[in-house]
């Protein structure tokens, strides 16, 4: 059974006011997410990642297709207690503190005043909360109502967690927090689908991510299966190279650009043997700086299949 | 109803600390200021204005909290979107929506109490100086219980506004609420008018028109027993009973419909 699961689901949206017209946010997505994984929902600003997350928590509804958590319809309200979820920028009753707001949550999900208490603490605790919590949340920064809303999202110890761009808003150290405080609660086997348009966090997160432009999904899977990890290519980094040595290898190579003074970075194709050059390079007087295999970044995938998605292809 | 009655709690605690009771202290206060200006008058008759003063002010007082806490209620959580982390609880909408009414009820319900109580403290120190030989020839006792059925309509009275302001509340904006809920108010104090609209017009038209508003609009000169209950005029059991019975069917009519636009609403 997968943790989430999405059929066709589509979201029209009608603008304009005297002659509303259609406009479609999301087009027949379909996607997977086993339990235990941390789904990274990628895609540029406006691709529909909001609206496909307000549909998965049934703020918005459908305009065709289904979509199910923990095996149950999302309209389905027990399903909820086993969820949490974190909008975009949220925004919370500014007059009460952080613990009467998670109180009034706990409440909502009928914990008893004792597992509300502990709860409360434990999770304000997690995400770095200390004595601001008697605060009133008007006084709180835009990353510490990030840190609140994520502690309320994860209040009823759920299973499977939604973050709508959780690292907006936080600084470095924040953002650090946060990866660490998914990867943990990834190894306590609980299901995460966060969305971002922030690659680097999802690399480092990760274990599958869809891609999605426009409204289409441009790509999905394990990240090792979407990027093209077979070497593209070598990049080598030479210094003291002779002029002569320099000349014999230019014709091998598909690039060879000085960087300082005898420093040079030698690009060869995948079957470019660099085992070969660097014994031949090293034999006649060079030394290694690094010699790394070239493969595709998930930056430049998501940038090449965004394009697809814009010049028209079918992902 | 968990989720409901979690709901009301936070409503009546926001009417709390923004302050909403703060309208205690103007109604004490014009009612004791009053009482004094007119202490000058006729035995009887100061008692007779502080009632009717003393009813007009809880109904006018109840009406504003009524529609502009009221016209709020769910806007503002959709505005500000403290609605989506709320609504990804284990919480319906329709939880949501009878919450947020009995929420700000219980608000209005403390309100009317404390000026009840304010209002017979206020007539109790004004009768004290009269001679028992002059009060029994008032229409009625200062501390008369029938007062107590004119609160209780007025506070029905604000029940069906609460729930008219809620039900724009659900698709409306705050100002647009509030015009079409004053609108309904005003138009359903002159709701019986229109029952005999052909007494004044020819038009088959109109009167269809004017018969179609008088059984949509609430008819909230109903409600409307003060006078009767200052000059000592009886008010039935029975006519209680049945307004409270039309006072709870139109509200349950104007909940559904908020519930039944509010489930289907997107939050875009």
């Amino acid at each position: 059974m997968s943790a989430i699961r999405t059929r066709a689901l589509s979201k029209d949206y009608h603008v304009g006011f005297w002659r509303p017209r259609p406009y479609r946010a999301l087009d027949n997505l379909s996607i997977d997410v086993a339990p235990g994984d941390v789904f990274g929902f990628l895609g540029p600003n406006g691709a529909g990642k909001t609206t496909t997350l307000k549909l998965l928590m049934q703020l918005v509804f459908p305009t065709s297709g289904d979509a199910e958590i923990l095996g149950r319809p999302v309209g389905d309200v027990g399903v909820r207690r086993r969820i949490g979820y974190l909008p975009e920028n949220p925004y919370f009753y500014d007059h009460l503190t952080a613990e009467e707001l998670l109180d009034y949550y706990g409440r909502l999900f009928g914990m008893s005043a004792a597992h509300r208490r502990a709860r409360i603490s434990a999770t304000l605790e997690r995400v770095g909360i200390g004595p601001e919590r008697r605060l009133a949340l008007r006084k709180f920064s835009k990353g510490m109502l990030q840190r609140v809303g994520i502690a309320q999202a994860l209040l009823n110890d759920p299973e499977v967690l939604f973050l709508d761009e959780p690292m907006s808003g936080l600084d470095p150290l924040g953002r650090r927090d946060v990866r660490a405080l998914m990867l943990e609660l990834r190894d306590q086997g609980r299901t995460i689908f966060f969305s971002s348009h922030i690659l680097s966090d999802a690399e480092a997160l990760c274990s599958q991510v869809a891609i999605i432009a426009k409204g289409q999904l441009a790509a999905a899977g394990r990240l090792a299966d979407l990027q093209h990890f077979a070497v593209l290519g070598w990049e080598l980094v030479m210094s003291g190279v002779p002029a002569a040595a320099l000349d014999r290898i230019r014709a091998r190579a598909r690039r060879v650009q000085s960087i300082a003074g005898d420093r040079y970075v030698i690009d060869l194709p995948p079957d470019g043997k660099p085992e070969e050059m660097l014994r031949e390079l090293t034999a006649a007087g060079a030394t290694l700086v690094s010699l790394n295999p070239l493969r595709e970044t998930l930056e430049e995938l998501f940038v090449r299949r965004v394009a697809e998605v814009g010049n028209g292809a079918r992902p | 109803m968990n989720a409901a009655r979690c709901v009301a709690v936070a409503v009546f605690r926001e009417s709390v600390r923004d302050k909403v009771f703060y309208n205690l202290v103007l109604f004490a206060v014009l009612l004791v200021g009053a009482s004094v200006l007119i202490g000058q008058l006729t035995a009887g008759q100061d008692v007779k204005i502080i009632k009717d003063l003393g009813l007009a002010a809880t109904s006018l007082f109840g009406l504003f909290i009524a529609i502009f806490v009221g016209i709020s209620l769910v806007s503002k959580e959709v505005d500000r979107r403290s609605v989506y982390p709320l609504l990804a609880k284990p919480v319906r909408r329709t939880e949501f929506i009878v919450g947020k009414y009995c929420g700000l009820l219980l608000t209005l319900l403390a309100n009317v109490i404390v000026m009840a109580i304010a209002l017979y403290a206020v007539l109790f120190f004004l009768a004290r100086g009269v001679p028992s030989q002059l009060q029994r020839a008032w229409d009625t006792p200062a501390l008369d219980p029938a007062l107590l059925k004119a609160i209780a309509l007025i506070y029905l009275n604000l029940a069906v506004v609460t729930a008219v302001a809620l039900f724009f509340s659900t698709y409306s904006s705050p100002i647009l609420s509030a015009i079409f809920t004053l609108g309904i108010y005003v138009v359903g104090q002159f709701n019986a008018d229109l029952k005999h609209f052909d007494r004044i017009v020819d038009s088959p038209a109109a009167i269809a028109v004017a018969k179609a508003c008088y059984y949509v609009l609430p008819d909230f000169a109903k409600f409307d027993v003060k006078l009767a209950v200052v000059h000592g005029v009886p008010v039935s059991g029975t006519y209680m009973a049945a307004t409270a019975a039309y006072a709870a069917l139109y509200v349950a009519a104007l909940l559904c419909g908020a519930v039944v636009i509010f489930s289907r609403r997107d939050f875009k």
